[in-house]
């Protein structure tokens, strides 16, 4: 049977623009067609801006790869329309357990507060994700939409202009030039456009190698994640269990600095380790195995004039706490509506500036938490080893040690604390709802609160009547007003609080702008020029 | 190590554990083992003085005695 990941999905086909007289341009080429690549075309191709997005291969990636998407991950997804197909195939999982050497130290139930469509954590290998976002791509080009996948073409150089770039592309009927007014480059952790730009991607390098492996089980595992420290099986080292679809288990082992690649790789040494840990009696086969080694950087900013980077190009982090893909769908997420507005002129080039303020804060966090996991599991100097071991040791017995142990900080929406497009905060609000935090979800009559927010600005009333559309100089802001007896007891108690009335406006990616108690029509349209980065911060 | 198991557990009062955490180990950064187990053992009697209550201390005393599992 050919497994997905061998067939080609979006085989090199000539384009006419490989036949034109002087190079064609086009509004937005995207390199990359990874989660995020995919991701972004979506987004710009749902708002009608014409996207290609190139990729020397033809398949989806080899290997589970990214395989936690979070709840936040989720909700975007569901506003590019394929969140349904990720949570069907996903495994749901609440329960995880850490171990101590040979021991059980304690056992942790992520218990997702109720009232969301969306689940905390899904687990999926990420050639399905990506199988679902290009059959996405697939439904919009039918219903029109501008959008195309380029498989087989390999960007070889970039000239970066004033006002746009020209990718040198090679395919194998040889080289064509492609112009980019907007240039978005998604092409992963080693990105080639970073590395042809000459731009810097500094950071700390973890000396350390870890080997996954891809198993399927012939019997029946818990739905639970698994995580050892110091396991008789892998001694000082850590090692990860953690099931996905298909009874395909996902085990992670740390292997330390020092070690032969290509011979830890070979199925007769794999093989011996995961008997160790699973037991002799437990049947597997071994799907897919790969040995990594990661860093936790950021570019210094996240665009370049017209060129703009989103994704692991942008950061890397390291995988404990899934914040990879998860803040790769955050990037475009923030950017897709900020290039729509920018292209139609309805908003000054500068709004572009606080997509990369807001996502190099986002992704500083996320280097920070993901750091910060690392030198917990493989603590780098003796004093460092002797408190871990300390907290692991004092976590069996006694709770206030459980929250010190670090096996990972799952991925949690940004809040954008500091950008400039927040505006008004009222007080008295609830502090989860704040601006710059992305609005919660809560059932509102039979249905969800965040499905209602498709990409328009809206402006929320409760138990205030907002009017239903209304034309902010050219952009569109569209009304919700909610009567008290429509107001959830979660939409409540997460946007009202001990008020009775308030007024939110919020973003096309679902950010909180600015949030009132009453309603001042004056102060939404100071708000949204705000939003709209046509009014500077404070004015 | 099973005596442990009756006692009730020390419950957690740190509102943000991990940056308690990462300033506890940048403590540490740049000194060798003798100067960080010194560094340990001053910062065990400034914690202690903080903590005042003898029968307190006397329970923390006991707890970091039993929990030790022998594997390390």
């Amino acid at each position: 049977m050919t497994k997905l990941f061998e067939a080609p999905l979006y085989p090199y086909k000539r384009s006419p623009d490989q036949d034109a007289l002087s190079p064609v341009r086009r509004p937005v080429v995207v390199i990359g067609a990874g989660p995020i690549g995919l991701a972004m075309a979506i987004d710009l191709a749902r708002q009608d801006v014409p996207v290609v997005v190139l990729d020397d291969n033809d398949k989806v990636s080899v290997g589970s790869r990214a395989i936690c998407f979070s709840k936040r991950s989720l909700e975007i997804l569901d506003r590019y329309g394929c969140g349904d197909e990720m949570v069907n195939k996903g495994v749901l999982w609440n329960v995880g357990k850490v171990f101590f050497g040979d021991r059980q130290v304690y056992e942790f139930n992520l218990l997702p507060e109720d009232g969301h469509k969306r689940p905390a954590f899904i687990n999926l290998q990420q050639y399905y994700c990506e199988l679902y976002l290009v059959e996405r791509i697939r439904a919009l080009q039918a219903k029109g939409k501008p959008v195309e996948i380029r498989g087989g073409n390999k960007v070889a150089a970039l000239d970066q202009k004033d006002d746009y770039t020209a990718l040198t592309i090679e395919t194998e009927e040889g080289s064509y030039v492609l112009e980019a007014d907007w240039l978005i480059a998604c092409d992963g952790a080693g990105s080639p456009a970073r590395r042809m730009l000459g731009l810097d991607f500094v950071g700390r390098v973890f000396e350390d190698n870890f080997l996954i492996a891809d198993v399927i089980m012939k019997a029946n595992f818990p739905t639970e994640r698994w995580f050892w420290f110091d396991p008789p099986f892998n001694k000082d080292q850590s090692a990860l269990l953690h099931k996905q679809p298909d009874g395909v288990w996902r085990i992670d082992l740390q292997l330390g600095w020092d070690i032969d690649k290509e011979e830890e790789k070979k199925p007769e040494n794999v093989i011996p380790r995961l008997k160790q840990m699973l037991g002799d009696h437990v049947e597997f086969d071994l799907e897919w195995v790969s040995i990594y080694t990661f860093q936790c950087r950021r570019m210094e900013q996240f665009r370049h004039g017209r060129v703009l980077f989103a994704g692991d190009s942008a950061h890397q982090v390291s995988p404990f706490g899934a914040r990879g893909a998860n803040s790769g769908f955050q990037d475009v997420d923030n950017l897709g509506w900020k290039l729509k507005l920018v292209l139609d002129g309805k908003a000054p080039d500068s709004l572009l500036d606080t997509y990369s303020s807001e996502r190099e804060w986002a992704a500083d966090e996320n280097i920070l938490q993901s750091s910060r996991s690392t030198d917990f599991i493989t603590p780098k100097s003796e004093m460092s080893r002797i408190f871990r071991d300390a907290v692991l040791d004092l976590s069996e017995h006694h709770e206030f040690a459980r929250p010190l142990v670090n096996s990972g900080r799952l991925s949690v929406p940004c809040v954008y604390e500091t950008s400039p497009l927040n505006g008004a905060d009222d007080q008295g609000l609830p502090r989860r709802t704040r601006p710059g935090s992305s609005a919660a979800d809560a059932p509102i009559g039979g249905d969800w609160f965040l499905d209602n927010l498709t990409g328009d600005f809206i402006l929320l009333g409760l138990d205030l009547k907002v009017p239903e559309v209304s034309d902010m100089n050219g952009v569109a802001l569209k009304g919700i007003s909610l009567s008290s007896s429509e107001i959830s007891l979660e939409l409540r108690d997460r946007y009202l609080g001990d008020n009775s009335q308030a007024v939110y406006l919020i973003r096309p990616d679902q950010h909180i702008a600015a949030r009132w108690t009453g309603f001042d029509w004056n102060a939404v349209e100071a708000a949204m020029e705000q939003t709209l980065g046509r009014k500077e911060n404070g004015q | 190590m099973s005596s442990a198991m009756s006692k009730a557990s020390i419950k957690a009062s740190l509102t943000t554990p991990d940056d308690f955490y990462a300033e506890l180990l940048a403590a540490h950064d740049g000194l060798n083992k003798a100067e960080s187990d010194a560094f340990n053992a001053r910062l065990i009697l400034l914690m202690a003085n903080h903590i005042g209550d003898m029968d307190s201390l006397k329970q923390l005393l006991t707890a970091a005695g039993e929990s030790a599992s022998g594997i390390i």
